[in-house]
């Protein structure tokens, strides 16, 4: 069939199932959006800033597991999406985001709102492309969606000049993708795996380490039943949050720079590292030459260039998740004796009695910490949270009772202030039986305020619960800590009236300065159910802890009660 | 870790930007380009780059891996068992022992490739590490501009 560029674009969203694109038109992108005008084959979300509307595709695409579909326009289109391309790339979010492009006869000359895109987007995608004839856009499309997904995911950018998108060409979308140069490798290797397995029931002192691409690729059952059944304790990474759930008895807890007494410790005096698709992130392991320094370690992960890239791999194992961990379940049944770790596991309770996760309720201001658990007991498992990014999204890593993958969303590999309002909207479309509240801070809930106005559009009645206090908390936090307490301009006691911000875009806010008010403003804005903002004043001068510093050993943790605020 | 030389040889897809995501992937991971050629391979839709680095085990190890990453990249090989040639051109006022320099480039499987009234050019192709001894020893005739072509390599 013949037809134009903008029209082969509609018609690949369409084959490739997409539902819901988020976007902002513009001039290079218009004969798209003309084209999205009369289809009804997908719903367009207005955002209000193109790196919300690429935060909103990374929130959709991270709770329902599809890939997240962005649209742009050339120039500052662009450039305002660069920030959201390289949140998913770091996060391996599989995207597909679509620019506009200046005409290809302008291309070079500094034309208006010309900027060299691909350029630009090259560093922080896993592939991208500049389409420079319409008959290589189904190819194109499909690659994309195809590279986005497959492997170790992320986002793929396509750049459309306008006259491209003008162009008439016969179209067929084709029905397979044959890339020679990219073959991703997904199924381990046999004898790594069993070699692995050998391992595992040979150690004393084992622990999972568990990563966010178990989450990616979709293998929490798989991980759950390969913990019961061995019996392992596990430490999760940020991104793993909710593989497994916050009751389960062999879950120590996060690890890393905020993780738990518990789960760094046994992190430091494990013998055997299980890595399931983890990166052993700066974040994670502290000083890389005391990071498990008594352990062998098994490292799975679909991107070999993962494995040995910052702690040396003696079990490296390159493939999907899902599989290795099925196969190695069919092994372990024979192998793996779970009493063989008992003590091992009373060593870690005892880690965790000794100090577990807590704060002190020891003012008459209500503690951020509070607030998460409040939530959790209240919501629990009705509620995605998704977060922006500072103290409130340690806190709530650590206290929300994740019950379920895909529950958690969150800026971990880039830590991108203002992700969490527009990604929360994103989940919400994703997810509309649940409740999408969204843990953000009085810095970062500034960083994409105008999103309000899209909640409202599209009734999407994300709850922002602003753990207020009146600080960019978590630099203040290291200023007070490391620089001697010079509160660097970091102190943000100059704030709008978040209520009325809200009202004046047609959404609900509250003001919360005790746990009753707290409890009335969340059932009521849920009864609402319109986006809101609830401002809680919190405790001031509250840090994260437990808390190794930046370059520490991950056993020598500030904890509770060394570390008091004056 | 001692740093060691490496040459790495890219088998890529002909297409636009591929360059750029190489010297790209470098200079964004701060891994060392010593040299760098690339050059279309007769009758197929590949290029092959040859790239020499200077790097730990690991850090060689990270390279070919992350190079390997790159969707155009079809093969990436690592070997010391590479033949290596490099060519230079080297430009020479024509008032120095001609003679001289002609035994010298003769001795590195090399010729004078263009003579004109001020300067005589040289040509030479021989192994790096000769390569280096061929540029020491010119240093004498007063060299005017020394132009090297980067390593090529092709597996034993």
């Amino acid at each position: 069939m013949q037809m134009s560029g903008a029209q082969m674009i509609i018609e690949a969203l369409i084959a490739e199932d997409v539902n819901t694109v988020f976007g902002y038109p513009g001039g290079a992108i218009m004969n798209v959006y003309d084209e999205i005008y009369k289809q009804n084959g997908f719903e367009h979300i207005l955002a209000r800033h193109e790196q919300a509307a690429i935060h909103a595709a990374e929130g959709y695409s991270k709770v329902t597991g599809k890939v997240g579909v962005a649209m742009i326009t050339s120039g500052p289109g662009f450039t305002n999406a660069v920030t959201g391309l390289a949140d998913a790339y770091m996060d391996s979010i599989p995207m597909v985001v679509i620019s506009g492009q200046v005409p290809m006869s302008l291309i070079g000359t500094d034309a208006f709102q010309e900027i060299d895109a691909v350029g630009i987007s090259r560093s922080c995608t896993k592939h991208n492309y500049l389409v420079t004839d319409a008959k290589d856009l189904p190819r194109i499309l499909k690659e994309a969606f195809y590279i986005a997904a497959s492997g170790r995911p992320g986002p793929v950018h396509v750049d459309v000049p306008k006259d491209v998108t003008a162009q008439i060409e016969e179209f067929v979308y084709p029905e397979s993708v044959d890339i020679p140069t990219y073959k991703p490798h997904t199924k381990g290797n046999k004898r790594q795996i069993r070699k692995a397995v050998d391992a595992i029931a040979a150690a004393k002192r084992p622990l999972f380490y568990l990563g966010g691409g178990i989450i990616n690729a979709n293998a929490a059952m798989e991980v759950r039943e390969f913990v019961k059944m061995t019996g392992i304790p596990a430490v999760e990474t940020f991104m793993a949050r909710g593989t497994l759930r916050y009751d389960d008895p062999l879950l120590i807890s996060m690890l890393g720079m905020h993780g738990s007494y518990a789960a760094n410790m046994a992190m430091s005096e494990t013998d055997l590292v299980i890595g399931l698709g983890a990166r052993f992130d700066d974040r994670v392991t502290g000083k890389l030459s005391e990071f498990a320094k008594h352990a062998g370690v098994i490292h799975v992960d679909i991107d070999p260039a993962s494995i040995s890239k910052l702690v040396n791999a003696d079990y490296p194992i390159v493939g999907d998740v899902k599989g290795v961990v099925e196969e190695m379940i069919e092994l372990a049944k024979e192998s793996v004796d779970p009493e063989r770790y008992t003590p091992w596991v009373e060593t870690v309770d005892h880690f965790d009695k000794l100090h577990p996760l807590r704060y002190n309720e020891d003012t008459a201001n209500i503690k951020p910490q509070w607030v998460i658990e409040r939530v959790g007991q209240l919501l629990g498992d009705d509620a995605n949270i998704s977060t922006d990014v500072g103290q409130h999204q340690m806190w709530a890593a650590q206290f929300y009772p994740f019950t379920r993958p895909r529950q958690w969303i969150s800026s971990g590999g880039l830590g991108t202030m203002g992700f969490g309002f527009p990604a929360a909207i994103g989940v919400k479309r994703g997810a509309m039986d649940k409740i999408s509240i969204n843990f953000t801070g009085d810095g970062s809930i500034l960083m994409n305020i105008q999103e309000l106005m899209t909640a409202v559009e599209k009734k999407l009645p994300v709850i922002n619960i602003i753990l207020n206090n009146n600080y960019l908390g978590m630099v203040r936090q290291w200023q007070t800590l490391f620089y001697d307490k010079r509160h660097a301009e970091t102190d943000l006691s100059v704030q709008p009236d978040f209520v009325m911000l809200a009202q004046s875009f047609g959404g609900v806010g509250y003001v919360v300065r005790t746990k009753e008010e707290f409890d009335a403003a969340l059932k009521d804005a849920i009864e609402k159910n319109v986006v809101a903002l609830i401002d809680v004043k919190v405790e001031r001068l509250e840090n994260v802890l437990p808390m190794v510093p930046s370059g520490g050993s991950l056993f020598n943790m500030m904890l509770l009660e060394n570390k008091k605020e004056s | 870790m001692q740093d060691e030389r490496r040459v790495i040889s890219v088998i890529v897809a002909n297409e636009a930007s591929v360059l750029s995501r190489i010297s790209g992937l470098f200079s964004a991971r701060g891994y060392n380009v010593v040299s760098l050629t690339v050059a279309p391979i007769p009758d197929s839709e590949y290029s092959r780059l040859t790239i020499v680095t200077m790097g730990s085990v690991r850090v060689i190890e990270q390279i070919t891996k992350q190079l390997h990453k790159l969707i155009p990249v079809l093969r990436v090989t690592e070997s010391k068992e590479m033949i290596e040639k490099e060519m230079v051109l080297v430009k020479f006022p024509i008032t120095e022992d001609l003679s001289d320099i002609s035994v010298l480039a003769n001795a590195y499987n090399g010729k004078i490739a263009n003579v004109s009234e001020d300067t005589i050019i040289v040509m030479i192709a021989d192994e790096p590490t000769r390569v280096e001894h061929f540029l020491t020893a010119i240093k004498r005739f007063h060299p005017i501009e020394i132009v090297r072509g980067g390593t090529v390599a092709i597996e034993r």
